[in-house]
This record gives C-alpha cells, structure tokens and sequence, in this order.
C-alpha cells in the first residue's frame, strides 16, 4: 500500500537529495584523492585541494547526511507519534530552501569564502540561513511532538529531540563572529580559546549529525526492517543519556599536546574513554535484537546493512578513544591514519544506516517492493569492500607515516626529511583512491536502485494514472 | 510525571545534560588566564601580514598544513621550538589545522629567504619533484585588495588606525617593487608585467608566512645572548 501523508512525501523528496548530494559529495572527494598523487588536476582555484576539500567536507555532512537525517526524521515522526506533519507547508519549503542553501553554500567555498573552522567554514550570512532552517526543522518537530496521538516517545524520538538541541547551541556557538563585510568576518575568539570552541564543536558536530540521528533511524529502522523488537529499553535509556552528557566534554582530545591548558586535554581524555560504554551499549542492543534470528542477515536485504553499520559504529568508539590516548596521539595525529578513522564512521557507520534507511522508506512511500534485491546485495558489497580498502590502507600508512616521522639516527637527528614521508605515501594513496572508485560504484548502484523503485512501471503507470504521484518529486 | 511523555519537558532535560560539559570544558575556560596570556614579545600582524594571513584562509592553506608544534622530542628536532599559548593572541581563528600533508609552519618565518617562497608557492614541483602541493600560480598573477584592511584591522583591533594601514601598505608597495628588493629577480619572473608595480596577493602571503614564528625566535636569540 502507498503512503502518501506529507510527511511520507516530504521525505521521499529529502531522501533524493540526500542521494543527489551524496553523488556530489563523492566525485569531489575522488577528485581530491587523485590530487594527492597527481597534484596536476589543482587545476584552476576553485579546483585546488585547500578549497575542495571543504565543499568534499560540507558537501557530505551538510548536504547528504542531513538531507538523509531530514528524510528519516519527517518519516519516522508521524509513524511514531501516529500523527500527520504539524506543518507541512513548512516542511516543504524548508526541502526547497534546504537545497538552494546547500547550492550556495557549494557555491561560496569553491570562491574561497570561508572562515577556516573545520566543518563550520559558511560565512556568516549562510551561517543566518542555516540557523533559520534549523529552526523551520525543529518547529516541525517539536509542533508535531506537541500534537501527537502516541503517549509514550520511543528512542528515536529522543535521539530527534537531542540532535535538534545540540546542533543549535554548537553551531550558534562556534559561529560567533564580526563581519568585515558580507564576505568576510573573524572569529571573536582568539587563539587558543578559539581553538578550544572549534572541537567542542568540531567533536559534537560528529556527535549530533553521525551519531544521535543515525541512532535513532538504527533504532527505529532495525527493528521495522527485521520485525524484531529492541532488545532492551532500559539498556537504552542508560546509553541515550549517558552518551548525550558524556560527548560535550570530549572535543579537546582532537588538540592533544596543543597549548590548549593540559586538564582540558586530559578531561577530556577521561571522558573519550567513558563514551565507549554507553556508545557499546548501542552495538550490543542491536546485537541481542537479532538473537536467534541471524539468518536474517541471508534473507533480508536490509538486516546486513544495519548489523554491519551497528558493528563499525563499534569500532569507530573503540578506536576514536584509543588514538586519543597521549602516547597514540603523538603518533597517529596529523597522519593519514586519522583519514581513515573518520572515513570507517562516515563510510561505513553513517551510509550503511542511511542507505537502509532510505531503502525502506522509498519502497513504503512508493508503495512497492525493492526493484532489484539482487542490486542492493552489489551495493552493499561494493561499499563494504570499497570502504575497507579505503581504511585499512590509509591506517597501514599512517602507521608507517607516524614511524618514519619519529625515526632518528644513532646520533640523535632525524631520518627521514618531511617529502621522504610524502614520497613513500604514493603508492597508499593510489590504493586509497582505488577504494574510493569501489565505493562510489557501489553508490551508483544504490541511486539507480533507489529510482528505479520509485520510477512509476510502464504497466501500472498506463493503467492508473493515480501512479503517477508516486514518481520522484 | 514521566519525561518519554513530555517533549518539551524532554529538550530542556537534553539542555540541562549538554550544558555540563560545555560549561566546564568551554565556556569557564574562555574566562580564565590559560587560555589567553599576553606577552610583550609577541606583535600583531601588520595590514600586509594580516592580508596575506586573510589569502592562507581564502585558499584553505590549514586544510593540509598545521600551525602548532607539539612538545615532542622528533618534532622540536623537525620544526623548532614547540608552541606555546601566548603566540596565537592575535590569532582570529586560530589555524593550527588538524592534518599534516604539507609540513608545520609555525616555525617558517625565516628559513627560507623570500626569493625560495616566490619560487616555491607557484611551483613546488619544480623545486621537490615529489612534492603533491598545487601549484599556486593565480596568487602572483593577482593585484591585492585593499579596499577593506584598514576595517580588518579595526575590526581585530590591533592598535593602530587607517593612516598606518594606509603608510604600511605605500611602504610595502615600494618595498616588492623596488628592483633592489632581494627577491627582486625571483618576483619578476613570476609576476605578469601589469602587476609588478602593485603588491600582489603573493606579496602579502611571503610576508606572512616570514612572520610566523619570528617572534618567538627573536625571544629564543635574546635569552641565548643574556647566557
């Protein structure tokens, strides 16, 4: 059966720009990753890696993840509260001007306007824009909340209402500059007080954009897509909060052996180490929800997507924690090894839960099964496989980068002069790049797996023109 | 009173738990003297200083380079002496980075005469055949705006007023085009003939990467010389 509500359509529309952006986001970051070894493709400015890279950055975050943050919120909101959209108006503008947004955005950074303060680099008018689509965002939320016919909120909702409270007070926070003029302002903290605002922001950007609603679809979509309940609700109630309070005191340990002061490093060190729990206490209710039943993993398409995104979001808080530590730091920060860290959560965490996601409310919106279970086995192995190569790669050199970088001679001077270390990366980098092609093919698979499910059939189409309205908007 | 039953009830609860760490481990510190020591060594950048600092963010140079030395003993040997707070006060933003493609450069100010920086910012394959960094010709090719630096700098508040942006700026214009000027063959062959009088954005980003660490290094000589 179809389901057209507002909300179910709405987040058909944000689930294609969530896949539209993520094509984007992909053929820069491969561009980028040919630059490391052919330099020659910084072809014109806005081609060079310094201004690339932030379009490759924001392009993914801002414009793939929170499209598909957007798609899954509007969907599971009125499925669990059994409440239609409270605005639907509103939510249909703030699609549109979600996207024209994102189009500037792209726009401002291949010019090179940009603040420096990594994932937070909008100038300020864009920074205004984003905060008014943040608030268009919760005013549905919290209105449809408000309204609802369900007594109870389920985790999900919890994980909707957190991501929408801390993004705000991170992102106004870290944006607090003065304009220069409409291109250009600074940042009204200096030093190391900026630096210190930067990864409290830097971190909990990760917190609230690729952890808190890619639970709360995990939450929501696991147990939908297998039929099996949560295991545990109290397990739970202990990781949500436990997680919520425990993030915002962990951004420093991305300036180990900076002069930020040395308790801020080292609290915020403690604090790394405490988030495995609560960040566990996920992984293992996914893992007990699937007890008895892990033939699923054979039968149903969906089920392996979210186990192996549930498992790399386990070792993501294994090793964030660990690398964090004062003896790993001073080895594997500035190196490619932490490239790999944050491409295991983004490819491997974050798109394998979105694209599940995704999956399961294009065919319940369309009112049709999957049109190729067979493709979505392609692209679910050519990610997997692509994201691997990718990491595993970036890790080996990055320990290899980090050990030349420290290697010194009988007398004491160093072995190895800094385009040493470079030279010896090519090769990893070209692996690294041949990961990335695997990755991105196996996202083609998804898009063309994702529009042919939503395409009206020739047949249905000729025979009832009511179809129609279920093509993609 | 159940909080899964109250949504607003909920956010403020959210809020509550998110402030804890925030306050602690953010917003007290911007407040206490660690984070914000002042030393007389350190100056402020001047307007040309400042205008090529503002080219380094344009063209995203903190994406592969870093701008902190950490107190380890390979990196001390590497870069020099390790960073301490007091350098980066007239840092808005910071730009200490997060990844080391390139080398650390809070220490570059005065290893490299300019003439090597005119050279090796537009071709750095030319100069280290493995060398990945782009090539970053446009920047000479570029005369320097300088329509907003006085504000810039009024706006960091660095001390001094218009007239001196003003003086600096006719002072470094003489200064890059003056054929005496040391990098003067360098400049020229990579600067187009209709900018060469004019101070390009190259110009400023030279004499902004010369000044990071300087002062710092002037401080290490003075106390070496009091020994």
């Amino acid at each position: 059966m179809k389901d057209d509500s507002h909300g179910a359509s709405i987040a058909r529309r944000f689930a294609f720009s969530a896949v539209f952006w993520l094509i984007v986001g992909l053929i820069v970051g491969l561009w980028l990753a040919a630059e490391m070894f052919h330099p020659a493709l910084n072809l014109t400015p806005w081609l060079a890696f310094g201004r690339l890279r932030v379009v490759h950055t924001n392009g993914l975050i801002f414009g793939f993840t929170l499209a598909g943050v957007f798609a899954c919120s509007y969907y599971i909101l009125e499925k669990l509260t059994r409440t239609p959209l409270a605005f639907p108006r509103l939510a249909k503008a703030h699609l549109y001007l979600f996207n024209a947004a994102i189009v500037l955005a792209a726009l401002s950074l291949f010019a090179g306007l940009n603040t420096s303060k990594e994932y937070s680099e909008l100038e300020w008018p864009l920074d205004i824009g984003v905060v008014v689509l943040w608030v268009m965002f919760a005013a549905n939320v919290f209105g449809t909340l408000i309204r609802r016919r369900e007594k109870q909120m389920y985790v999900s909702l919890w994980f909707l209402i957190a991501t929408v409270v801390t993004v705000a007070a991170v992102y106004i926070l870290n944006n607090l500059e003065v304009p220069v003029n409409l291109f250009k302002s600074y940042s009204i903290y200096a030093g190391v007080n900026d630096a210190n605002v930067q990864w409290w922001f830097g971190h909990n950007a990760v917190a609230s954009v690729f952890t808190f609603p890619i639970l709360a679809m995990f939450y929501y979509f696991l147990p939908k897509s297998t039929g099996l309940s949560i295991y545990s609700h109290r397990l739970s109630i202990i990781a949500f909060w436990s997680l919520v309070f425990g993030y915002l005191w962990t951004g420093a340990h991305h300036l180990m052996l900076t002069p930020v002061p040395e308790w801020i490093q080292t609290v915020a060190l403690a604090f790394s180490l405490f988030l495995i729990a609560p960040s566990w206490a996920s992984v293992i209710n996914g893992y007990y929800t699937m007890n008895g039943n892990w033939e699923q993993m054979r039968t149903n398409y969906l089920a392996k997507f979210f186990l192996l995104g549930i498992t790399f979001y386990g070792l993501q808080t294994l090793q964030g924690p660990t690398q964090a530590l004062r003896t790993l730091t001073s080895f594997f920060h500035y190196t490619e090894w932490v490239v790999g860290h944050v491409h295991m959560g983004t490819m491997g965490w974050v798109t394998m839960i979105v694209s599940a996601s995704l999956y399961y409310i294009v065919t319940k919106t369309s009112g049709r099964e999957i049109y190729s279970v067979r493709l979505a086995n392609v692209h679910f192995w050519l990610i997997l496989v692509g994201q691997l190569l990718f990491t595993v790669t970036l890790w080996i050199g990055g320990i290899m980068q980090g050990a030349m970088l420290k290697a010194t001679n009988p007398d004491g001077s160093l072995a190895y002069s800094f385009l040493d270390v470079v030279a010896a990366f090519y090769p990893f980098w070209m692996i690294r790049f041949a990961g990335g092609v695997l990755y991105f093919a196996g996202i083609v698979v998804f898009a063309y797996n994702l529009v042919k499910t939503a395409a009206p059939r020739p047949m249905a189409a000729s025979r009832n023109p009511l179809f129609r309205k279920g093509g993609i908007g | 009173m159940n909080l899964y039953e109250r949504p607003v009830l909920f956010a403020i609860a959210s809020v509550v738990v998110i402030s804890v760490g925030t306050l602690v481990t953010t917003f007290i510190p911007l407040f206490m003297p660690s984070t914000q020591p002042v030393s007389r060594y350190i100056k402020p950048y001047t307007a040309i200083e400042l205008e090529g600092r503002d080219i380094y963010i344009r063209e995203g140079c903190n994406n592969c380079h870093t701008q902190t030395v950490r107190p380890l003993r390979t990196e001390v040997a590497r870069y020099g002496e390790y960073s301490k707070p007091e350098e980066f006060a007239y840092d808005r933003p910071f730009l200490w980075g997060s990844r080391r493609t390139g080398p650390d450069l809070a220490r570059v100010g005065g290893k490299y005469p300019d003439a090597w920086h005119y050279r090796h910012t537009v071709d750095p394959q030319g100069m280290f055949a493995k060398s990945n960094m782009p090539a970053y010709r446009w920047l000479a090719e570029k005369k320097l705006s300088t329509d907003y630096t006085a504000k810039k700098v009024a706006v960091l508040g660095y001390g001094y007023g218009p007239e001196e942006v003003a003086r600096q700026i006719d002072a470094f214009r003489l200064q890059v085009a003056d054929p005496n000027f040391p990098a003067a063959n360098q400049r020229a062959l990579v600067t187009p003939g209709p900018v060469r009088g004019e101070i390009t954005e190259l110009d400023t980003l030279v004499a902004y990467l010369q000044k990071l660490g300087r002062d710092v290094k002037e401080l290490e000589k003075r106390s070496l010389e009091r020994k």
